[in-house]
């Protein structure tokens, strides 16, 4: 891997220039080891390609004439259909012949997508496929409307799509989506994704109580404050999503961001079975995860895990620190708009003229100020607040994608231990006069084997596939954080801008008393 | 750092200051320095260790002395408050183990001048309440007060004299009372009768000011903490930019400080003056109740025409001491006026002048930054 900086150890922080960019957030210190903060992608397939014994095989897929693509037109799969369950299913499956005619408009361009899917390509050669379209596409999550009533009530969101790509037919469009719908597509996404390596970026957090208030019809501020930062939690859910190159172009996205009508997810819901199977499945996972003692031949992953376990750790008490933050700011606001109105009064009951008006400026001032936090530092720490804890999710995610990477290497390892049981039976079989079973042994071995080769091919998909999604993930942090960090500085600058002048407004007030 | 009051000490026949203090345990030890040339004294410069409950002492007895009736008593001193940065040194304590030597060793010191401020604000309100008195034409001249300054031994045996304490407590008890006596008194004299609605009235205002502010000055010191937190966790992600955060935050604490020190300062103190100038008021309403109570019973005696001399002295004495309040009262409260205008001029437009640097001085640290950054990611 590319290194481009290195870390520097903490206690030297002071004394180094920012020179670099990337210095600005370099990864945690805890690890003295240099790593990479920011490698470019063209470095990766050049390694990965030639550790890939799959390759030659891909490649030849790719060849294909862009013409042929159109034939394909594999459309969506209806919730109901069988084969969804063949989607949905954990491990590899056999590509997937159409199903039902297409329904909507969807660009021939996803036949090619479920050929990536199922048979694991390096997303840089979806890259050169697509040539020069360039990622330009922008989703915005809108107008929250309340349906229906009571219990059953729910919050439609309009979902409009504004792009130029070559994916989609149009160039804008818009389809109304309700949160399970959102949830759903996350749990498609990230059935047909994650234990391939793929980081799929979590769907934003369920809420009972916040709902329930929606949909009592709480018209207050604490509910209409759960509907923004859920509106807001969306689109970035949307974005990112999109911004994966291999997540884009898969059809259930495209349909979540196209169709008109999307049948509902109903096995989103938290009470419902389908909840309490994942929840199930959960606690196993976790069991399994203690279980699985895996020979890390590769100090890259190890590496990176312990970079994930650190980030995580770091993150969750940053996130923590800054809702407090933003706690303790609403509080200051309060209490300062309630000295504002007690200035006031006091310089009404001053008796000296001078005086009683400083004071009434004073608390003109004071309130000027309350406003001014609430409008500019609380919005920037709570925009600070929301991405910590998007990436607190995020990292969750990536964590179960170095899970799944364990998972298939225990998968193969069975495998190979079954082969070598079997192997060991035949040669058994060889000195009885039994030629039936030999044979069967000899199938077996066959099957085996050819089951080890493929867990070994795998295997070392998963681990190509991570590399570039850790790879990206990371370059993707740094810009998230940069951008909010900017932001909150050039907001800070405002806020410090207007601080002078209000109170070089109010000093010849103060002046003037005599 | 005079803050809250303005110039006094400048009288060099007399001159108290507070150079130092010790801090044990619970105990504030001050040392009180006098300078002076009045003859009264025993020798012309000399220091003395004080504790605050002599300052009250001091205060009470000056507070029950019939002969400053007719004065503003100097509010006493509050009691030196450790609460808040001590809790904090606990929970340091405790927090000890889940912290990195960086960070343990970057709190310490913050609750250190923490600790250093409230000490400071302390000696500052003592020295205020001394220095008052100093200034004051006949509460200079005390008997009470010199022994204060100069008496070389613990003045705590003097202190415990129960009688004098009790009496205090007892005064204060009823004091309360006094707001409807003063309020319900037929008053004459229209200075008074005003200066009584306004200080009642500014009394209640100033009172619902100085809990606000202070209110408000504690949310925003712990917003500081806060910042403090969150900036050493920024400290492990973003380098540099830390150093900006941590700035920052110094700023924004000095800020919190300094508004505390110009502003909730400054209306507590008024808000204790006030009510010492109320109690002025009520002495004075209880020598009126005492004169017209008087003259009933010289109308009593005249009609059972028994004990005449004596009903007429004491009416006589009475009205006296009637007069000698209302007339020192009247020259007291003016001043009070003057002093408060002026005390809240210096105040506002010293705070006023500190935010504009405050902000002046965090926009150029911030700007610079914000556009080594930008130009860092282009």
């Amino acid at each position: 891997m590319a290194d481009s900086t290195k870390d520097p150890p903490p206690g030297c922080a002071d004394l180094q220039e920012l020179e670099d960019a990337e210095e600005l957030f370099p990864e945690p210190a805890l690890t003295v080891k240099t790593e990479p903060s920011a490698s470019e992608p063209a470095s990766l397939p050049a390694e990965d390609i030639s550790t890939n014994s799959n390759g030659p095989k891909q490649d030849l897929l790719f060849d294909e004439d862009p013409e042929d693509l159109f034939a394909e037109a594999t459309e969506e799969v209806s919730l109901d259909s069988p084969e969804r369950d063949l989607l949905l299913s954990d491990g590899p499956s056999p590509a997937i012949t159409p199903i039902t005619p297409p329904t909507s408009v969807i660009t021939p361009c996803i036949g090619h997508a479920h050929d990536d899917m199922f048979t694991h390509s390096s997303f840089d050669e979806i890259e050169e496929e697509e040539g020069g379209d360039l990622f330009d596409m922008n989703i915005s999550v809108s107008d929250p409307e309340k349906v229906g009533d009571g219990m059953n009530a729910y919050m439609a969101y309009k979902v409009t799509t504004k792009t130029s790509m070559s994916v989609f037919k149009r160039t804008e469009f818009s389809v109304k989506r309700r949160f399970s719908d959102f949830l759903g597509l996350h749990s498609k996404l990230a059935s047909k994704y994650l234990h391939v390596g793929y980081i799929v970026p979590p769907a934003p957090e369920k809420s009972i109580v916040g709902m329930t208030k929606v949909k009592v019809g709480k018209e207050d501020q604490s509910s209409n404050e759960f509907v923004e930062k859920r509106r807001s939690a969306l689109e970035r859910y949307l974005m990112r999503t999109v911004k994966h190159p291999v997540l884009l172009k898969d059809p259930d996205v495209l349909q979540f961001l196209e169709s008109s009508d999307l049948p509902r997810a109903v096995s989103t819901q938290a009470l419902s079975s389908a909840g309490l199977l994942r929840m199930v499945n959960k606690a196993a996972d976790a069991v399994n995860k203690m279980t699985i003692k895996m020979n890390e031949s590769d100090a890259w992953f190890e590496e990176k895990q312990q970079h994930f376990e650190n980030l995580d750790v770091q993150l969750r008490k940053l996130h923590a620190s800054v809702e407090s933050l933003v706690c303790h700011r609403k509080e200051l606001s309060v209490n300062t708009a309630q000295f504002a109105k007690s200035a006031a009064m006091l310089g009404n009951s001053e008796d000296h003229t001078a005086l009683s008006r400083a004071l009434s400026q004073l608390a003109e001032v004071e309130e000027k100020i309350d406003q001014l936090h609430q409008d500019q530092a609380n919005a920037d720490f709570y925009l600070f607040s929301e991405l910590l804890g998007d990436y607190v999710r995020l990292i969750t995610a990536v964590k179960g994608v170095f899970d799944h990477r364990m998972k298939t290497w225990q998968k193969w390892q069975d495998s190979q231990m079954l082969l070598q049981k079997k192997r060991e039976a035949e040669a058994k079989l060889q000195f009885t006069n039994k030629p039936d079973k030999l044979q069967q042994a000899k199938d077996e071995i066959k099957e085996l084997e050819g089951k080890v080769q493929q867990g070994e091919r795998d295997f070392e998909q998963i681990s190509k596939t991570i590399r570039k999604e850790v790879s990206r993930f990371e370059k993707d942090r740094v810009k998230d954080f940069k951008t909010i960090i900017i932001k909150y500085l050039e907001s800070l600058v405002q806020t410090q801008q207007q601080l002078i002048k209000y109170w070089e407004a109010f000093l010849p007030e103060a002046k003037a008393i005599s | 750092m005079r803050s809250v009051s303005v110039d006094l000490n400048n009288d060099a026949s007399l001159l108290i200051d507070i150079p130092d203090a010790l801090c044990e345990r619970d105990k504030v030890k001050f040392t009180v320095h006098t300078k002076t040339t009045l003859s009264t004294f025993q020798k012309p410069e000399f220091s003395v260790p004080r504790q605050h409950e002599d300052f009250i002492w001091l205060h009470d007895t000056l507070v029950e002395t019939e002969d400053y009736a007719g004065l503003i008593i100097p509010p006493a001193p509050p009691k030196p408050d450790f609460e808040s940065p001590r809790e904090k040194m606990h929970k340091l304590g405790e927090g000890e183990a889940t912290m990195t030597k960086e960070e343990y060793a970057k709190m310490k010191q913050e609750l250190e001048a923490e600790y250093l401020a409230v000490f400071k604000k302390t000696v500052q309100v003592h020295e205020i309440f001394l220095q008052r008195l100093s200034s004051h034409p006949m509460l200079s001249k005390d008997r009470n007060f010199q022994i204060f300054l100069e008496y070389d031994q613990d003045l705590s045996v003097r202190r415990k004299n129960a009688k004098e304490m009790f009496g205090g407590f007892f005064k204060n008890m009823v004091k309360s009372a006094d707001e409807v006596l003063i309020s319900g008194i037929k008053e004459v004299d229209d200075f008074f009768e005003q200066e009584k609605t306004f200080l009642l009235d500014y009394y209640s205002k100033i009172k619902d000011s100085t809990a606000k502010a202070e209110k408000m000055t504690r949310s925003h010191k712990s917003t500081t903490w806060n910042f403090f937190y969150l900036f050493i966790f920024l400290t492990l992600k973003l380098g540099k930019l830390s150093d900006l955060f941590e700035k920052l935050r110094k700023v924004e604490g000095r800020v919190a400080s300094d508004q505390e020190l110009k502003l909730t300062e400054l209306l507590r103190y008024y808000m204790r003056d006030i009510q010492a100038a109320k109690d002025l008021l009520y002495r004075r309403a209880r020598a009126l109740a005492d004169y017209e109570n008087s003259n009933k019973a010289l109308d009593k005696a005249r009609l059972k025409s028994k004990d005449i001399p004596q009903a007429e002295e004491h009416q006589q004495q009475c009205l006296h001491k009637f007069d000698k309040l209302s007339e020192s009262g009247k020259r007291e409260l003016t001043g009070f006026k003057g002093r408060r205008v002026v005390a809240f001029r210096k105040n506002l437009i010293e705070m006023a002048e500190l935010e504009i640097k405050h902000a002046k001085v965090s926009n150029i640290m911030t700007g610079s930054h914000a556009e080594r950054t930008h130009t860092l990611l282009d």
